[in-house]
């Protein structure tokens, strides 16, 4: 129950949606407005609950997508048998109230450490690098930043317009569908691309890679393969399903 | 292992965790009972859309935790978990 609050638990609250900022056709970023909000790291997420009339409620993880300090914004992308995401990306409006309980997560996540950073984004995973990207911004880091992102075209690229804006290196990969006169990469990420813009093992870098169960097992055996440790290889999984 | 692409990881159950042991879990370290490996618990495979959640070994897949919930309430088997440090 929402407003039953126990200390030191993870309680369900009340938000209410502040903005809603169109990224792509399918993705939208959702700011909320939570009175009781503990603050967040960069990579945590939280849980949304939805509850029907009739009692029947469906929960889902999402990623936190602003830096600490800024007010709380989830990136949504909309799936097409989704239970919850069409309505978050399709229905509300600011001013509606949304049920959520969080910051959750202490494993994925980035607390402005020095040591090299390499973020590695399938798709939507994304979110969670880019609330990293904040925080490197905001707290004026000199820690080297690299980000793969892998989408399937160009217009399926969330925060496109400002990415180019963190100060850090993007690598774009395109796997279904190139612009004409497109000289980036194109296809999966593989041991080529990793290799070309992986930070060496002897520079102690730390990875974030968030994406498709498929693309996180493939880009992690990679960065291994390279000479990473597993244990600086951090893995988020959305996989294919959820909604 | 076979990976199956529909099984995400630890972070996914983060909230639950949190709700079953009243902390923040996906840095907790947990030994498996099959196998012997130690990993945080982010790292483990995790069903989401089995009947209840289940979580399994990222080493041997053998069967670590099933949650279930039942009204208010949540069901929690951890006897595939040899040790957790909660």
């Amino acid at each position: 129950m929402a407003g039953t609050a126990l200390r030191g638990r993870l309680t369900w609250q009340e938000a209410t949606v502040a903005e809603v900022i169109t990224e792509t056709a399918t993705a939208r970023t959702i700011e909320l407005s939570v009175p009781d909000w503990a603050g967040h790291k960069a990579g945590q997420h939280l849980d949304v609950r939805l509850t029907a009339e009739d009692g029947y409620s469906a929960e889902r993880s999402y990623s936190i997508a602003s830096a600490p300090g800024e007010p709380v914004a989830i990136t949504v992308q909309r799936l097409e048998d989704g239970e919850v995401s069409p309505y978050l990306t399709d229905d509300l409006r600011p001013g509606d109230e949304l049920e959520l309980r969080g910051p959750i997560g202490g494993y994925f996540i980035w607390d402005g450490e020095p040591e090299p950073v390499l973020l590695l984004a399938g798709g939507s995973g994304v979110v969670p690098l880019r609330a990293m990207l904040r925080h490197r911004q905001r707290i004026v880091s000199s820690t080297p930043a690299r980000l793969v992102y892998s989408a399937r075209s160009l217009a399926d690229v969330i925060y496109r317009s400002e990415l180019d804006g963190y100060g850090t290196e993007v690598i774009y990969t395109l796997t279904k569908q190139q612009p004409p006169g497109w000289t980036g990469h194109v296809g999966r990420v593989n041991a080529a691309l990793l290799g070309e813009v992986a930070w060496l093992p002897d520079q102690h870098p730390i990875a974030f890679v968030c994406g498709p169960t498929a693309f996180v097992e493939a880009v992690a055996e990679g960065l291994v393969m390279l000479g990473y440790p597993p244990g600086r290889v951090k893995t988020e999984r959305f996989g294919g399903a959820g909604g | 292992m076979v990976v199956d692409l529909t099984a995400l990881d630890g972070n996914a159950i983060g909230g639950l965790l949190y709700e079953v042991f009243g902390k923040e879990m996906t840095t907790a370290v947990g030994v498996c009972a099959h196998c012997g490996s130690r990993r945080q618990a982010a790292e483990a495979v995790v069903y989401l859309r089995a009947p209840g959640t289940v979580v399994r070994c990222r080493d041997c897949s053998g069967l670590l935790m099933v949650f279930t919930r039942y009204r208010e309430m949540v069901c929690v088997d951890l006897t595939g978990l040899s040790d957790l440090a909660v």
